[in-house]
């Protein structure tokens, strides 16, 4: 049985551990996304086996062609479901919280979940909707780790108090619903073939609005308006945050990275119509997205929780994270950890 | 509630055995008339010839050479010189097109289904040929020539989809059509360049333009015919055509540049 009295390295070395699961995900995530702007999605037609060899026997002399990105896929997915498990055994056998070993429960839940979907999206022949699924509960199961990561630091465990600022937490859990459906149109958009149903940008075939309509220009074009939403939810955010929160370096330094991932996006997602799709671009904009999505999630989370800096929880792309708080009490768990 | 269990388990074993027991070559809807009762094989005495040509009007463009990069395999099996063979121009004429009698036979003739396969190679990390017929059910057969892998997947929307794998040289497979469909793109997931295109018919007449764009229909029987041409990227062309007995008649499909 865990208790509070739980020794204080192995709650950190769990936190840790979770911070490292969070970041393979987006390794996984990369490596998915690489299979779809190659098109290699049916490079290997069974599951789960390859070319009915156990996948793990597959020799690396036959990693040629889409076999190289769709096993890669396999086999680091393959990790990540081992990896999860250990997380969640871990976390069932170190938590106090019984929510927070659900999570690590639900963790499993949707890597396995994935794992079948993947394969189901093979046997049928990359279905979009099965295909869009996939995509998105990978961006799901991205959260739950990075929660996970969250919720386990020990500025977590100390905080006492939200902040008080009802209109900037529910700004915050909007843009980060908001990232979640724009990226759920991405992934549609990629299912379906309609990337470059719009040819360029930032206009539609040379005016603000597309001249005629099908299926695959309005999911591309729900997309483009899907960023104009997101951005303006997180300048909003930013805004708020940058007048009314100064004094929390740590809300700052998140929100003004989840700016930078935003221009980034906007940046890569405008180089993909220009490139006509190249491989590496489409695949950092699906990656990238991920990160928006992560930043926001955890920015939502210190404001709901009510931490200026949360030590050690997983921001993407921002190394450290300690900061002032503007209350005493949370100066002082600040100083604790 | 046994009696439930009983049916229940009869619904999941006849669904199991519906799924295990329909292959490629047994799905898709039929869609060619069944031969009348007073049906009767084509009196080759009587029957007539189309020949023709498939002329590409403008500057042919370049065939683009394909990196074959990401398979050492295929890159020493073309020394660098595998090009494309999307648009393929000769003499004014273009080639792979698959031309047919689309429509004018109904039901009035019984045509016997050849045996033997038609053959789909994999050669120099390409299909040969890049464009095919096949008869409705005759059997193709899909074979791997070269010292690396391959996945077959064929893209039917009549017909049943399809994708397997064929490890090492020498490996065959076969697979039916039940359903007249052109044409049906086959792809290799492995090796993104490779494509190929099947025309399925429930007659014999049908013929890919070659040797300059040229093709012949033979032992068509009298009648007035729609006679189609299909390219995999030019799209499609209709013509109609009467036959005499004993008739010899030309046609000429055009297909334009696209810009």
């Amino acid at each position: 049985m865990t208790s509070n009295l739980e020794p204080r390295a192995s709650i950190v070395w769990h936190h840790r551990y979770a911070k490292f699961v969070a970041a393979c995900t987006v390794v996984l995530i990369a490596a998915g996304g690489l299979v779809t702007s190659t098109d290699s999605g049916l490079s290997v037609p069974d599951w789960p086996t390859t070319y009915g060899l156990n996948m793990f026997a597959f020799p690396l002399s036959k990693m040629v062609g889409g076999v190289r990105y769709e096993h890669s896929h396999r086999l680091i997915a393959s990790s990540v479901g081992f990896l999860t498990i250990i997380l969640a055994i871990w976390t069932w056998r170190i938590e106090t919280r019984r929510w927070v070993r659900w999570l690590g429960v639900a963790c499993l839940g949707a890597v396995v979940l994935q794992g079948v979907l993947g394969g189901i999206t093979v046997l049928f022949f990359l279905p979009p909707a099965v295909s869009t699924g996939h995509a998105a509960l990978a961006q799901l199961f991205f959260c739950l780790t990075l929660t996970l990561a969250v919720v386990t630091s020990q500025t977590w465990r100390d905080a006492e108090s939200p902040v008080d600022d009802p209109s900037l937490r529910r700004l915050t859990a909007a843009t980060t619903a908001a990232i979640y459906v724009q990226i759920l149109l991405g992934a549609t958009m990629r299912h379906t073939g309609s990337g470059l149903a719009i040819p360029d940008f930032p206009l539609s075939f040379g005016h603000l609005l597309p001249p005629s309509w099908n299926p695959h220009i309005a999911i591309h074009f729900a997309h483009r308006v899907g960023a104009g939403v997101v951005t303006l939810l997180v300048l909003a955010t930013a805004a708020r945050i940058w007048r009314r929160h100064s004094c929390r370096p740590g809300l700052k330094r998140t929100v003004t990275a989840l700016v930078a991932f935003v221009v980034v996006q906007i940046a890569l997602g405008a180089f993909v119509i220009w490139s006509g799709r190249d491989v590496l671009i489409n695949t950092a904009h699906v990656v990238n997205g991920a990160l928006v999505l992560g930043t926001s999630l955890v920015l939502s989370l210190r404001v709901f929780r009510g931490l200026s800096a949360f030590h050690g929880a997983t921001v993407p792309g921002v190394r450290g994270s300690a900061g002032s708080a503007c209350s005493a009490a949370s100066a002082a768990a600040e100083a604790r950890s | 509630m046994s009696r439930l269990y009983r049916v229940l388990a009869a619904v999941v074993v006849c669904a199991a055995v519906a799924a295990c027991g329909s292959d490629s070559s047994k799905s898709g809807k039929p869609s060619s008339p069944a031969a009348a009762p007073d049906a009767k094989k084509v009196d080759e005495k009587t029957a007539s010839t189309i020949t023709g040509k498939v002329v590409f009007e403008g500057t042919p463009p370049q065939a683009p050479v394909i990196s074959t990069a990401s398979d050492p395999a295929c890159t020493q099996a073309n020394k660098g010189d595998l090009k494309s063979e999307r648009i393929v121009v000769d003499d004014g004429g273009l080639e792979n097109v698959f031309v047919y009698i689309k429509d004018g036979l109904g039901n009035k003739y019984i045509f016997d289904t050849p045996t033997e396969p038609v053959k789909l190679e994999q050669t120099g990390c390409h299909y040969v040929p890049h464009v095919l017929g096949v008869r409705t059910t005759q059997p193709l057969e899909i074979v791997n020539n070269d010292n690396t892998m391959h996945n077959i997947h064929g893209m039917p929307e009549s017909n049943r989809e399809f994708n397997f794998g064929q490890m090492v040289a020498g490996l065959k497979n076969t697979v039916t059509f039940t359903t007249p469909e052109v044409l049906i793109p086959f792809k290799c997931d492995v090796h993104a360049w490779m494509n190929a295109y099947i025309g399925v018919v429930d007659h014999p007449y049908f013929a890919v333009s070659a040797n300059g764009g040229k093709f012949e229909l033979r032992t068509v029987p009298p009648g007035t015919y729609t006679i189609e041409a299909v390219h995999e990227k030019l799209g499609r062309q209709t013509q109609a055509i009467t036959l005499g007995e004993k008739d010899k008649k030309e046609i000429t499909f055009t297909f334009k540049a696209q810009g």
